[in-house]
This record gives structure tokens, C-alpha cells and sequence, in this order.
């Protein structure tokens, strides 16, 4: 099982990396470049807490091989916020208190994005339905569903200004 | 022993990404049994972790552009590794004209699992694993779709009613591979539904079914009724279907014929439902799939 150099586009910045076929995209993230703001949770896509975005869409890293990431733009949380300014998302999570343990927040920070993406202005009925694979075992769902609705008005609310 | 392990994979393998399909059929060709072909993996890495599955070689379809495609001529041609959210996005969005005719299939995606399981997972792997709860076979069944199989020197297509051989098991051989789905297209009379019990909707079916009914004015021209998670592949239920048929449609007869469907289905119970609650839930589902299929008739 011979190692393969890839480059990946990692929070923006290309990297290049010497990897195994056996090697989970998570423990990658995790062990080889110190970032550990993506969780191992359960292992088997129960559970959403390695939610990382890959071309843009979430999936799970616990269930991604590293070398099939070859070219490929990943995103985590350590990537989301530009220039030393948090995402509209990220601010809705700390203005809502949307978190207790912390251990699900970056998963549910990485899918309200994705979500928000796709849908702009969600309803509570699809927040709820397009988070239904992240875990939150503290049961804060009630502030994480607020802060998501939360940062799609606020970011409505900055393009109204910045049309006007 | 059962490992629990599903923090790394253990085993070892080489890891191949061809670009065509006759390239994963000489790949196959080459390593046959010791070879698996990896779609979204969310099914393949799992029972690689808990060492229940072992190929020296992976081989990914993930880089076959052709395979991730859907086309429309005459049938639906669905690339075996189209991600059910992409399907899910073609049949609602895209179609949808053509997507109440068949809800079945963009329910049955939507209720599929969490989002990022729908942007991994694909309708080839979900057929391919062969798992008695797939949520598409059901589905598909009462579609009367194809699976078009390759291997080096032959290629065929068969009804996927032929195609399940038992729990994780299909009619594949060694060397074969499933490039593509084909689902007739519904005629303008057609309705379809599918329901599905779970504990949460992102998890694994206790029971679901899928029902395509054709409508002729009152009567029942043609129908098809399938369950996932009752039996040791997914499952038509052929007596209720003919006690459909040629029928006038009025909710007693979504109740007989629900009844039906449940005393002919063989569920065992396991971690997710007994067999008393399956076909309980059976007869109940069977009915209201029934009830909406022939709502979507329009």
C-alpha cells in the first residue's frame, strides 16, 4: 500500500499531502494539520459532527478517503471565517448562545452555511429538516434553529444595505 | 469476533480511480473477488471499519463523469453513481412535470438520510449494497426499472426485480458492475407515493413501501405495491397487487389490499422493529401510500 502525494485546496490555500489509501479525511484534518475543530463523533454517519465541505457541498469526513480528495476544495471551520471577520453564521451562533458543550458547533456552524447557501431565507421547518443529521446531545436545538434563522436575516438584512 | 473500531480503517488496499468504464471493467477483469467498486462509500467505508468487508482493491467511480449523469429519452438513464441529492434535485426541480409522477422517487430521496449522506451516497451503491431497507429499491421495483451491467466482454440489461439476491447480496459477478439505472417514463395517468416508519427520518427504515398506481377513471388499469425492510430483499407484494387491479379505487379497497400486502410479507425483528410492528406499520403504509398514489394520479 504505496502513499500518494495529492494536492487539496485546504481553507483556500492549496496543500500538499503525502497520503495513504487507508488514510479517513477526518484524521488527516485532525492529526496532520491540527485541526481539530472537526469531530470524530460516531464513525458511521450517524452523527454529522466531521461535517466538512467539500466543492462546496457538506459531507462527512469520518467517510471520506483522503486521497479521493485529490484537487478538491475542503472547507472547515478553521476556514470559514475571512480575513480575521467571523461568518454571518458564525456571529448568529454567538449572539444566540447557540451552543453548551461546544463538541456539535462547528458541524451545525458548516451545515447552517451550506444551508444557507442553497436556501437564503429558510423556514423553521427547513433548518430543522436540512440539520436532521447533526447531533446535538446537549439538546440545544431551539437556540441553534434561532442563530440559523438568525444569520439568514442578518445577511438579508446586509444585502438590503448594500443595495440601498 | 465483531470490531467496534470506526475511528480508522485498518485494512489495507490499493486504491484505484479510473476516468471510464472500460477502464474499471479491466480493473475488475484483473482483480475480480479481491476488488470492490466504491460509489459514495457511506455504505462500503462502514463495513470496512468494522471489518466485515476486506477488498485489496478499491476501486472509485468517483472521476467517470458518464456515471454521474442523468438523461431523458424516452426512460430516465440514471449513471449508477449520481448522488441521491442530485437525483433528488432533477425529478423536483428540474422535472417537475415528470416529478408528480413519480414523488415516489423524490420522497423516497428526501427521506433518504441526513443531507450530507444524500450529497455522498449514490443510487447505484444504494441498489448495489443490496441491504433489504434500501429506500430506492422499493421504489424502483414499482417503476419497473433496469440496471444495465458491465464487465470486459459483455454488457446486459435486466429487470431490478431479478437483481437482489439476498441481504447484501445481487446477481453481480466478480467481474460485473452496475453502469447504469433506467426508469420508464410514467405515462400521463400515473400516480406514485412512498412512505416510510423510522425511529427519526434521517435513520434506517423499519418498514417502507412504494406504490405507482395507473388510473383508468375509477378503475385501477395497473399497479405496482413494493416494501423495503420486510423480507430478505426488497419485496412486491404480488397479491395485493392483483387484488388491485382492474378494481374500481375507494379507501376500503386501499384497506383490503394494505391488509394483503402485510400478510405476505416475511419481516423479521431485529434492532430496528419486531415483526409484529412491521407488518402492523405494513398495512398502515401500504394504505396510505395507496390513498396518495392515487391523489397524484390527477
Amino acid at each position: 500500500m504505496q502513499p500518494k502525494s495529492i494536492t487539496v485546496y485546504l481553507n483556500h490555500e492549496p496543500r500538499e499531502w503525502r497520503v495513504h489509501p487507508n488514510d479517513l479525511l477526518l484524521n488527516v484534518l485532525r492529526e496532520h494539520e491540527a485541526l481539530t475543530g472537526t469531530k470524530y463523533g460516531c464513525g458511521i454517519g450517524e452523527c454529522g459532527a466531521c461535517t466538512v465541505h467539500i466543492d462546496g457541498e457538506p459531507v462527512l469526513s469520518c467517510l471520506t478517503l483522503a486521497i479521493a480528495c485529490e484537487d478538491k476544495s475542503i472547507l472547515t471551520i478553521e476556514g470559514l471565517a475571512r480575513d480575521g471577520k467571523l461568518d454571518a453564521v458564525q456571529t448568529a451562533f454567538l449572539d444566540h448562545s447557540a451552543f453548551q458543550c461546544g463538541f456539535c458547533t462547528s458541524d451545525m456552524i458548516l451545515m447552517t452555511r451550506a444551508l444557507l447557501n442553497e436556501i437564503p431565507n429558510p423556514t423553521e421547518e427547513q433548518v430543522r429538516d436540512y440539520l436532521r443529521g447533526n447531533l446535538c446531545r446537549c439538546t440545544g436545538y431551539a437556540s441553534i434553529v434561532r442563530a440559523a434563522l438568525g444569520a439568514a436575516t442578518q445577511e438579508a438584512n446586509a444585502i438590503g444595505a448594500a443595495d440601498a | 469476533m465483531l470490531s467496534t473500531n470506526t475511528h480508522i480503517l485498518f485494512s489495507e488496499f490499493e486504491y484505484h480511480a479510473p476516468t471510464t468504464v472500460n477502464e474499471v471493467a479491466e480493473l475488475l477483469s484483473e482483480y475480480g473477488d479481491s476488488a470492490r467498486v466504491m460509489a459514495g462509500g457511506t455504505d462500503l467505508l462502514v463495513q470496512m471499519k468494522m471489518e466485515r468487508r476486506r477488498p485489496a482493491h478499491v476501486i472509485s467511480l468517483q472521476r467517470i463523469n458518464e456515471l454521474h449523469t442523468i438523461t431523458q429519452n424516452g426512460a430516465l438513464t440514471i449513471g449508477a453513481a449520481t448522488a441521491i441529492r442530485a437525483l433528488d434535485q432533477y425529478v423536483t426541480l428540474n422535472h417537475p412535470s415528470l416529478g408528480a409522477r413519480l414523488e415516489s422517487l423524490s420522497a423516497a430521496c428526501n427521506l433518504f438520510s441526513s443531507v450530507q449522506i444524500m450529497h455522498m451516497a449514490t443510487l447505484g451503491g444504494n441498489l448495489c449494497n443490496a441491504s433489504p431497507a434500501a429506500d430506492t429499491a422499493p421504489v424502483l421495483l414499482t417503476c419497473d426499472a433496469t440496471v444495465t451491467i458491465k464487465s470486459k466482454t459483455a454488457e446486459k440489461t435486466v429487470p431490478l426485480a431479478d437483481f437482489f439476491v439476498g441481504p447484501g447480496k445481487t446477481i453481480l459477478g466478480p467481474n460485473e458492475f452496475v453502469t447504469y439505472i433506467q426508469i420508464p417514463l410514467p405515462a400521463q395517468n400515473t400516480g406514485s407515493a412512498f412512505r416510510k416508519i423510522s425511529r427519526v427520518v434521517a435513520d434506517i427504515s423499519q418498514v417502507c413501501a412504494a406504490v405507482t398506481i395507473v388510473r383508468d377513471g375509477n378503475i385501477v388499469q395497473d399497479a405496482r405495491i413494493a416494501l423495503g425492510s420486510v423480507a430478505p430483499v426488497p419485496f412486491c407484494a404480488e397479491q395485493a397487487r392483483a387484488a388491485l387491479v382492474g378494481e374500481t379505487f375507494g379507501p376500503e379497497l386501499a384497506e383490503h389490499v394494505g391488509n394483503l400486502a402485510a400478510q405476505e410479507i416475511k419481516p423479521i425483528s431485529d434492532v430496528r422493529a419486531t415483526s409484529a410492528y412491521r407488518r402492523s406499520v405494513a398495512f398502515v403504509i401500504v394504505r396510505d401510500a395507496l390513498m396518495q398514489a392515487w391523489d397524484n394520479c390527477g
